[in-house]
């Protein structure tokens, strides 16, 4: 038995052109286009022919990116708003925490507001004068809910909207990421009453970006994206497929980022050597080429010595050199090629394509990587490494492996130089480049040794039931490359969505 | 239509706690609270009164007396109309949280801008007859019994106009401004501050097609003038007015009522 059922829905937003934003009464009249104003004529599909039945007892999660559409159908389902074409079918009574406290009049009494508040919300005077103590004391009010609401707190506030709406007792609960007000501890008072209705047999309907929450709560979750529905199914499979779907996008985000940061500072790159100008090093996804001509118009050889830095820890984009090897290109590349965004443990091979217009023999490699704050944490380079150069003329490819990048999760900058043994710039790339690493573990630092723990026979742990409990080897899903494959571990994943 | 009203009836005690709400957080914090439901209106027509009776003296021609109790009797309505009207054209806009996160039915909003108007007016009678009684203009029992029907008019052209203005506003925000502005000059073109007797026979004539006039000439016959109610017939064609007014609103206001939720 369907509790909610939203069959072929659509819904149409109206988006005004100036010429809609300005037009006023006035305008209406003079021209009386009233009429023609009062209809949409440019609109925007904030959902689209989306489909979904939600069972009775069912809890339902809607995840997606900001503006999918996800609160447009919690809107649909409250009744707020009608769809455009197709139909919403509600069977029981809907209690929507979209927007808690909806309603509260500042000036008056918090008690007074919990009376309007579960009115508006649909309970009579009676049934609200018999839960009264029950809410005050869910919303840990008793002692201010004779005190005008306007002299509140917005968690004092929220927690009292929460109460009421909870305290509706409706067949289906709309939940819109509501679960961010209050402390620690009211978070986890308002879970215990999410399952208290589970158990219940109520059907949920959560939109929310805990996608750890949609995990571990829900019996099914769906994935809107751009007003369509992507895909319906089992939490975990789901959310899985959303991660790594926002990681594709973050890693574009990041390309286009790094094309950014390289066309600012390489105005002061050098080319005094080579008749060709220097180009920014595009990243190789797909970020529009700059324009190369830009680069040389403004640089003198005065140029060279403000780009380099006083002082080479301090972290500062640039790119300054005498050109005599031109870094040309750089490409991150993971396990199945390009990439920005990394696990930790992958693979990482950074290649570097140089060239040297004329024949050098005396020449260095080098790479360091920072971390976001600026403090470096690997920098080498062939020299420091012993080896002794010999000749280098045109196109040549330089690759740099990591075989385990055991970085801990977070945003890493990359130097990449080409320089002579003497520390003589011939092409210097300062934190032009920028990749994530992500892990699901919340381990801190800079760095992950491999590790095991190990503990003697008396030292026992639950069995690994709850995916996010300690095990026996934090190592190993840390080692593998692919999350779709890592048993997840949901605090981790918490964040991930909101870049 | 009566479908809608009916819902309406079974939000009643929504409609209710909402003017419950608007009373009581009018005057919360002022020291003197609720009196200010006698206050205000007292002081208007203090004010009135020494405008019109020593900055710009009335002439010889128009004299009635007492005048203060003359312009209560259309001062105490037209607060009701007037406010009513502001803040009906206000009402969906402030309360757009309630519109857009709660499902329930706009209309009432309007309504209790209305009602809780109502309210201060009814508070204001006591001091009109109090007026009255001090002024020793006797009160006509034939003529009172009209009074629930002026109300009922009154109330139910204002609540026409309120469904119009309240969607309206929604797409068009420029209507609070001119409206403040129209009901000022409305004021001043009705028969509030001076008599009809004051006008041409034209004037007259143009005045009949005021529908405040009508209610304002309806009260003063019944409190102010002796002699029976003989403005009745026009009463009630306001009367049939207002409710073809306010089924016209009521229709705009469910044509335009699924925009609100996206345009407030």
């Amino acid at each position: 038995m369907a509790a909610i059922e939203i069959d072929h829905v659509t819904k149409m937003y109206r988006r005004h052109g100036h010429s809609r934003r300005y037009a006023t009464l006035k305008s209406a009249l003079l021209t009386g286009s009233l009429a023609k104003d009062l209809r949409p004529e440019e609109s925007f599909r904030a959902l689209n022919d989306v489909s979904v039945t939600i069972r009775k007892g069912a809890s339902y999660g809607v995840i997606g990116r900001n503006g999918s559409g996800k609160s447009t159908l919690l809107k649909l389902v409250a009744g707020i708003t009608k769809p455009t074409t197709g139909a919403v079918r509600v069977d029981g009574r809907v209690s929507a925490l979209i927007e808690l406290g909806a309603g509260f009049h500042p000036e008056i009494s918090g008690r007074e507001n919990v009376f309007i508040n579960g009115i508006m919300l649909g309970l009579s005077r009676r049934e609200i004068t018999r839960r009264f103590d029950e809410i005050v004391e869910f919303a840990e009010m008793e002692a201010f809910i004779d005190a005008p609401v306007k002299t509140y707190s917005s968690g004092m506030y929220m927690r009292l909207g929460f109460a009421v709406a909870i305290n509706v007792d409706p067949d289906i609960l709309l939940v819109d990421e509501v679960l961010a007000v209050g402390d620690e501890g009211f978070s986890l008072k308002c879970l215990d009453k999410f399952a208290e209705f589970k158990r219940r047999g109520k059907t949920i309907l959560l939109v929310t970006h805990g996608l750890s929450m949609v995990e571990r709560f829900c019996d099914e979750a769906l994935w809107i994206e751009a007003g369509e529905n992507r895909v319906v199914g089992d939490p975990k499979r789901v959310v899985q497929m959303y991660l790594s779907d926002v990681e594709l996008a973050e890693d574009l985000l990041l390309a286009t980022q790094d094309a950014k940061a390289q066309q600012t500072p390489v105005s002061a790159a050098p080319e005094p050597v080579v008749t060709e100008p220097v180009t920014p090093a595009p990243e190789p996804n797909d970020v529009p080429e700059q324009e190369p001509g830009r680069v040389s118009e403004s640089e003198t050889d005065a140029a060279d010595d403000d780009a380099q830095p006083d002082n080479m820890f301090v972290a500062k984009e640039g790119r300054w050199g005498s050109g005599g090897v031109r870094i040309d290109q750089v490409t991150l590349e993971g396990d199945h090629g390009p990439a920005h965004v990394f696990h930790t443990g992958e693979r990482m091979t950074i290649r570097m394509h140089v060239s040297a217009p004329v024949e050098v023999d005396d020449f260095a490699f080098g790479i360091s990587i920072f971390s976001n704050d600026g403090v470096c944490c690997y920098g080498t380079n062939t020299h420091i490494e012993e080896m002794t150069s010999e000749s280098l003329e045109g196109d040549a490819t330089v690759s740099f492996v990591i075989d385990r990048l055991d970085l801990v999760g977070g945003t890493y900058k990359l130097d990449v130089a080409a320089h002579k043994r003497d520390g003589f710039s011939y092409d210097y790339h300062r934190l032009l480049y920028t990749f994530r690493v992500k892990s699901r573990t919340k381990d801190v630092g800079i760095y992950r040794p491999r590790h095991e723990w190990s503990f003697s026979d008396n030292v026992r742990f639950k069995p690994d039931t709850d995916d996010s409990a300690p095990t026996g080897s934090v190592s190993a899903p840390a080692v593998d490359p692919a999350p779709a494959t890592t048993a997840p571990s949901p605090p981790a994943a918490e964040d991930a969505p909101t870049e | 239509m009566l479908a809608n009203l009916r819902q309406l009836f079974r939000y009643r005690g929504l409609i209710r706690t909402l003017v419950a709400r608007e009373l009581k957080a009018r005057y919360r914090g002022s020291v003197l609270g609720y009196f200010w439901s006698f206050i205000n209106p007292l002081l208007l027509l203090l004010v009135f009164s020494f405008v019109f009776t020593y900055v710009m003296p009335r002439g010889e021609e128009v004299d009635i007396d007492p005048y203060a109790v003359f312009l209560f009797c259309g001062l105490l309505p037209w607060t009701w109309f007037s406010s009513s009207l502001m803040d009906a054209a206000n009402a969906l806009i402030i309360n757009g949280n309630l519109i857009k996160k709660i499902m329930f039915p706009a209309e009432i909003l309007p309504l209790v801008s209305v009602i809780s108007n109502m309210v201060h007016f009814l508070f204001g009678l006591p001091i009109l007859i109090g007026f009255l009684i001090y002024n020793s203009v006797p009160l006509y029992p034939s003529e009172l019994i009209w009074f629930p029907l002026v109300l009922v008019v009154q109330f139910v052209l204002t609540l026409g106009l309120a469904m119009v203005l309240s969607a309206l506003t929604v797409h068009f925000r420029d209507i609070k401004d001119l409206l403040a502005n129209l009901l000022t000059l409305w004021m001043f073109a009705s028969p509030i501050i001076y008599p009809m007797a004051f006008l041409s026979e034209r004037a007259k004539g143009l005045m009949d097609l005021n529908p405040f006039a009508h209610l304002a000439i309806s009260y003063q016959e019944i409190f102010f003038y002796e002699g029976p109610f003989g403005h009745w017939k026009w009463l009630l064609a306001l009367g049939v007015a207002g409710v073809a007014l306010f089924v016209l609103g009521y229709w705009l206001f469910d044509r335009l009522r699924d925009s609100f939720a996206e345009e407030v």
